[in-house]
């Protein structure tokens, strides 16, 4: 298994990032999405600029009420990280899950989220999280809520020559969280992934990965209980995914028995 | 003869250069000159090569030579090694499986190979072969057995347009086992799929090809389960060339569970090229195309039914088939649904009327072939899953059941054998022992309650029972030969003493995990009462060893070792001739003990060192006898040997979400005398974790148009460590009373009876919670659960 | 483009493509064939070797990412002759058979062991939840890395970095 040719280039700073993927490629952070993508030959970028030595892009802080994890953060800096356990469980919680040791040890959330796979971990709890996507590009930085950053299968709202540089997450005191996986037993990847974040007042965000070809928040369902009421179904006007591992009927069981769970762990 | 070392858990001594790295595995070796191949191959299931354009392909730099269907017309196909007819008397359908897909013909299965790009390094020929253009004509496929004998099925060989290889009964007229069924006072009917599992070796199957022109010699090293066996399919059936002019060597293998007995079209095709273009060829296969290459396992879709009288005795058993073979007939393919299945479809129960009625098929599928079990996981799945059915549907308490109809203990010393209703003779067994310890270590009792409980909870708990007897030490070769093989399926082995009295020992089985070189050791060692330091082992050269029939089937101590013993016995008795002749007393005074002869009732006695020397430097020497003490051997086993044992899961299942969770795996199995507890145990280990992958994890799937859609570890699941409790195991001892060691053979009495247990636990806890369902499909996915309480 | 990446302790100066993998590199450059591939999807886990300290998968690495790193393979467990602990738990236990996936478990554990330095059971297998064996059933591997656990000095244990032989650097080899 071998990639096709492509040109590798080591960006020192994010300013040097940038203006390298002006010039075409992608930028790889762990390659953990990318490579193996890569190797089967369905990813063929001319270039990769390697951004996972920019400092910038490590370490993980609070500003404010937000916590600020840098994007070049592997899954095990974030599932480790006594902050993230303290302000936001859920992301030490969710980041533990993902793929196995090795994966976690030099997967990012930033390359996660830009490759935006449907069943990756990530995408539900920055959803739930209300998280804000922050990526600079030719233009300087700009900031997308990342209920805007998932546009589909596969497909962001970052532009070919943007860069994730770090994720913004409000925390607030009170709140709960978890996040609740199923896992496909042979790639380990979310068949439902389900994440909750209650507030100090009982509101509750919900979000999805595994389920629709997109993760989303599910609306209707936040729409339901925030109101007192009944959960309801799972996903409604969502394209639901069917696979080898569960249909469209089995997932949409799975996503209403894994948000019970989820609901149940933060009551 | 000492006892220092048979029955002790000897440390392995391979380990040391698997633990640091210093294996030699064949994608580990580089020859001078070496050149890269990778293979251009159908990405259709069924599909007429229409043209093929080279050019731009020939144009990549590093490209050496590329080699299509047509350059290779005159290479043979790769030979089916055994031989089933049609129960009418019809030649079994044999296809050419050629070395690559000509023009105008079509690939037979995704992956079926059309070109091969030979370049300088494997990058540039993957690089190359990406740009051989061919035109296709994609045709109509099928995958499933069931499938292909509908009337309209898609043909897979236009020349047998049924897709039928051989049809095939068994045991006793039909007629007789349908009188005895109409007389069934219940009848257990099941009809299931025994699905296809992809064996997955971790080491992907690698081949070097290399010439060389002054001796006009071929080396092959291969990733093999048994290197003469290649050399013999390869020079005599394949390529045509003389068998002195080719060594074959199978260096460290990386595991095969049965996929690696095969001779493959890549192995011949490395080999020619390296003549053609005069410089060594390797090739290793990528996962994806091992998932595609590789022979697969099982895959029979069938319909069985016991009758039991009033009481609960067995009457009879009906069983119709039909077996998947793939596109082409690999190896041994045709024997495994048929001698290897139908021949033990007695089980241990006192059955006293047996048919099975077997189709063979094509599909456009690769091949199906023996994997690990062969056979015998299908028969074993068949009536341990009627079996645990039976109980359930009358009532009956399935170990009861069992107790009931089990054949009686017998030794095959004091006792005569058992003879089947399915031809084989039992040589030995205990099955009420094994079921009884299974049963005690369960605590059974207790779980019955402890089940109860749970039942009223979303965590039911189900325990699935299975008791096996298989058939290993493959095998008597006039049997066999008898059954339509090819081959003969003894072993040989050959014993040098070195005048130093260090002994080199040549085995023709081929360790690839079974610790052949710590037991077999351990076997020499103290049949001839001296240190395992003083002894070595070799396998897995053709020019070093005499002949080999190679490891499968359990068969590596049974016969293999049962070889070297016949050769130690030679060294022996040659031993006490020249120890005679110094002690100067007769051969019939001496005794062997302890590495020395001695005069019986004296200490006058001359050690094996002094002997060996003696042999090698005759001076003082018996008359007419010659120098040296160097034996070979070949042994051709009396019978097959009947291990057998029994297995009990306890599961756990999700009510909610259908997700079953092994929480027990108990395994009694009764293997004969035991060399290395601690490699027999490994082996059961082994085994019980493919078994319960197939029973919960693995399985292709193939779509309406032949394409597998879950060829990587991505989507194939096999069982992590995760997945698997701590296992407990035990063990009883029914030696085999007709080989020299009494070893009956451990390596896939683990994968034959864990399969069902675990379906079996399953269905029990779905119907301690009221569900009833006869059948879940394997394997035992979340949502198939699930559905089956829904 | 040309690497420099220290491999058990040895300086290695070579020029590779940039598309070259570490485990390539490690086992076609270098010679150093402990190192396997058994998959294609980063699933399996039989290329693990230590980058930095860390157990990673070297198919799903550049050389040219490890650059200016310090890399572990199985060759360079061994100190002085000496097994490290988990390789004598292996070879104790029966935690292998045709030793292929043996190279990635023994790192895989080594990682797992030098963060958690008495795991449990269960720790244990989720820690292989990456590394695929089809020989073992994983019992034994489970039992050797438990043996390991236990039969390792204190002061062993202490030194965080036996676990990986990040040792000092030699002189610079050049590979062709």
């Amino acid at each position: 298994m071998i990639t096709y040719p492509f040109e590798y280039k080591r960006a020192s700073s994010v300013a040097e990032a940038v203006s390298m993927l002006a010039e075409g490629g992608k930028a790889l952070s762990g390659g953990h999405s990318l490579i193996p993508s890569m190797k089967l030959r369905l990813n063929m970028p001319d270039a990769l600029v390697d951004v996972g030595r920019i400092p910038e892009l490590k370490g993980i802080s609070m500003d404010g009420d937000e916590l600020v994890i840098g994007a070049g953060s592997t899954h095990a800096d974030i599932a480790d990280s006594q902050l993230v356990k303290e302000k936001l469980s859920l992301f030490a919680e969710g980041a533990a899950h993902i793929g196995d040791p090795a994966v976690r040890s030099r997967g990012t959330i930033g390359g996660s989220l830009a490759h935006a796979d449907p069943s990756a971990d990530w995408p539900a709890l920055v959803l739930a999280a209300n998280a804000t996507i922050v990526v600079t590009g030719p233009n300087g930085e700009r900031s997308i809520p990342s209920t805007d950053f998932f546009t589909g299968l596969f497909s962001t709202a970052l532009n070919d020559d943007e860069l994730i540089t770090k994720i913004r997450v409000p925390v607030s005191a009170g709140s709960k969280s978890t996040y609740q996986k199923f896992a496909q037993p042979a790639s380990r990847y979310a068949l439902v992934g389900c994440a909750i974040v209650k507030q100090a007042d009982g509101q509750v965000s919900v979000a999805f990965s595994g389920v629709s070809d997109a993760p989303f928040r599910d609306t209707d369902v936040e729409k339901n209980l925030n109101s007192g009421q009944e959960a309801g179904p799972v996903g409604k006007g969502q394209s639901i995914m069917s696979d080898n591992f569960a249909s469209e009927k089995y997932r949409v069981h799975l996503a209403s028995v894994y948000l019970q769970r989820a609901l149940e762990a933060v009551a | 003869m000492s006892n220092r070392y048979i029955g002790e858990s000897i440390k392995r001594r391979e380990d040391k250069r698997f633990i640091t790295g210093k294996g030699r595995y064949t994608d580990d070796i580089v020859l001078p000159g070496m050149l890269h191949a990778h293979f251009v191959r159908s990405p259709y299931a069924h599909a007429r090569v229409v043209g093929i354009d080279l050019e731009e392909a020939k144009a990549m730099p590093g490209v050496i030579a590329i080699y299509t269907g047509d350059d290779v017309a005159a290479i043979n196909g790769v030979p089916c090694g055994w031989q089933v007819n049609f129960r009418n008397g019809e030649t079994m359908r044999e296809p050419k499986h050629p070395m690559l897909i000509p023009t105008g013909s079509t690939a037979k299965h995704v992956g079926d190979a059309v070109a091969v790009v030979i370049a300088e390094t494997k990058d540039s020929a993957i690089d190359a072969a990406e740009l051989v253009m061919v035109e296709w004509e994609e045709l109509p496929a099928v995958a499933a057995p069931a499938d292909a004998i509908l009337p309209d099925a898609p043909k897979v060989h236009e020349q047998f347009p049924d897709n039928k290889a051989f049809d095939w009964t068994f045991g006793n007229p039909i007629e007789e086992v349908d009188a005895a069924m109409e007389k069934a006072a219940h009848i257990t009917e099941l009809e299931f799929i025994n699905q296809r599992v992809v064996p997955n070796a971790m080491e992907p199957r690698a081949y070097i090809g290399s010439y060389d022109e002054t001796s006009d010699k071929y080396t092959l090293y291969t990733s093999t389960q048994n290197p003469h066996l290649i050399r013999l399919l390869m020079c005599a059936f394949v390529l045509g060339i003389p068998e002195h002019k080719v060594r074959v060597v199978g260096p460290d293998v990386g595991g095969g569970f049965g996929s690696k007995i095969y001779h493959y079209t890549e192995e011949a095709l490395v080999t020619w090229a390296s003549k053609q273009i005069g410089q060594p060829v390797k090739w290793t296969s990528d996962r994806s195309e091992a998932f595609l290459t590789d022979a697969h396992g099982r895959d029979h879709a069938t319909k069985a039914e016991m009758g039991f009288d009033a009481d609960g005795n067995i009457v009879g058993l009906r069983i119709k088939t039909v077996a998947n073979m793939g596109a082409y007939l690999s190896t041994f393919a045709p024997a495994v649904p048929t001698y290897l299945h139908g021949t033990l479809l007695q089980g241990l129960y006192t059955t006293p009327k047996i048919n099975i009625d077997m189709t063979c098929v094509f599909t456009h599928t690769v091949a199906v072939d023996a994997y690990r079990g062969a056979g015998r996981p299908e028969a074993t799945y068949l009536l341990e899953r009627l079996m645990d059915l039976a109980a359930l549907e009358m009532g009956r308490d399935p170990a009861e059941l069992r107790f009931q109809n089990f054949i009686p203990p017998f030794d095959g010393v004091e006792q005569p054998g058992y003879q089947t209703q399915v031809a084989l003779q039992y040589d030995s067994g205990n099955y009420e022992a094994v079921l009884k310890r299974g049963l005690e270590m369960l605590g059974y009792e207790n779980f019955r309650a402890e089940q109860a409980e749970a039942a009223k909870t979303n965590k039911i708990l189900g325990v699935g029972f299975s008791t096996y007897v298989e058939a290993c030490g493959i095998a008597p070769s006039a049997v066999v030969g008898a059954l339509g093989a090819r081959a003969g399926l003894f072993e040989s082995a050959q014993v040098r003493v070195q005048p130093t009295g260090k002994v080199s020992v040549f085995t023709g089985s081929h360790s690839h995990g079974q610790g052949h070189e710590t037991t077999f050791v351990q076997v020499v060692a103290d049949k001839l009462g001296i240190p395992m330091d003083d002894v070595d082992l070799v396998h897995g050269d053709s020019d070093t060893i005499a002949f080999g029939m190679g490891t499968y089937g359990s068969r590596s101590l049974a016969v293999g070792g049962s070889a070297i013993v016949k050769s130690i016995d030679k060294i022996l008795e040659k031993g006490a001739k020249i120890a005679a002749h110094k002690l100067e007393c007769a051969e019939g005074d001496l005794e062997y003990a302890e590495g020395k002869w001695t005069v019986k009732g004296t200490d006058k006695s001359i050690g094996f060192g002094d002997v060996a020397l003696t042999a090698y430097v005759p001076h003082v020497y018996p008359a007419g006898l010659e120098p040296g003490l160097d034996f070979s051997s070949f042994y051709d086993p009396a019978n097959f040997t009947y291990p057998f044992g029994c297995h009990i899961a306890v599961v756990e299942v999700d009510k909610e979400t259908g997700k079953v969770t092994l929480k027990r795996m108990i395994a009694v199995d009764d293997v004969g005398n035991v060399i290395n507890p601690m490699i027999v145990d490994g082996q059961i280990h082994g085994g019980l974790a493919q078994g319960i992958g197939q029973a919960l994890f693995e399985g292709t799937i193939y779509d309406e148009n032949g394409q597998l859609t879950n060829g990587s570890y991505m989507d194939y699941c096999m069982p992590r460590a995760d997945d698997l409790p701590m296992f407990e195991t035990d063990r009883q001892v029914t030696p085999c009373p007709h080989n020299p060691l009494g070893v009956k053979g451990a390596g896939e009495a683990g994968a034959i009876g864990s399969t069902p247990a675990v379906v079996n636990a399953v269905i029990d806890a779905l119907w301690s919670a009221g569900h009833k369902p006869k059948d879940i499909l394997m394997p035992l996915t979340s949502e198939r659960v699930w559905e089956a309480m829904n | 483009m040309q690497v420099e990446i220290n491999v058990n302790g040895k300086a290695r100066k070579a020029e590779v493509e940039d598309r070259t993998l570490l485990v390539y590199f490690l086992r076609d450059t270098l010679q150093l064939t402990g190192t396997h591939v058994g998959c294609d999807t980063s699933s399996c886990g039989a290329c693990t070797v230590h980058l930095d300290g860390v157990a990673v998968k070297s198919c799903t690495l550049l050389a040219a990412q490890a650059d200016g790193c310090s890399v572990t393979t199985i060759e360079g467990m061994a100190k002085d002759g000496e097994m490290h602990p988990l390789q004598e738990g292996f070879r104790e236990c029966h935690g292998l058979q045709c030793g292929y996936c043996t190279p990635g478990m023994i790192m895989t554990a080594a990682d797992l062991l030098k963060r958690t330095p008495k795991p449990s059971e269960t720790e244990i297998r989720f820690a292989l939840e990456g590394n695929i064996c089809r020989c073992t059933g994983y019992h034994n591997i489970v039992k050797a890395i438990q043996w390991a656990a236990e039969n390792t000095a204190a002061p062993m244990l202490a030194d965080s970095h036996l676990w990986t032989n990040d040792v000092v650097v030699e002189k610079v080899v050049e590979t062709e």
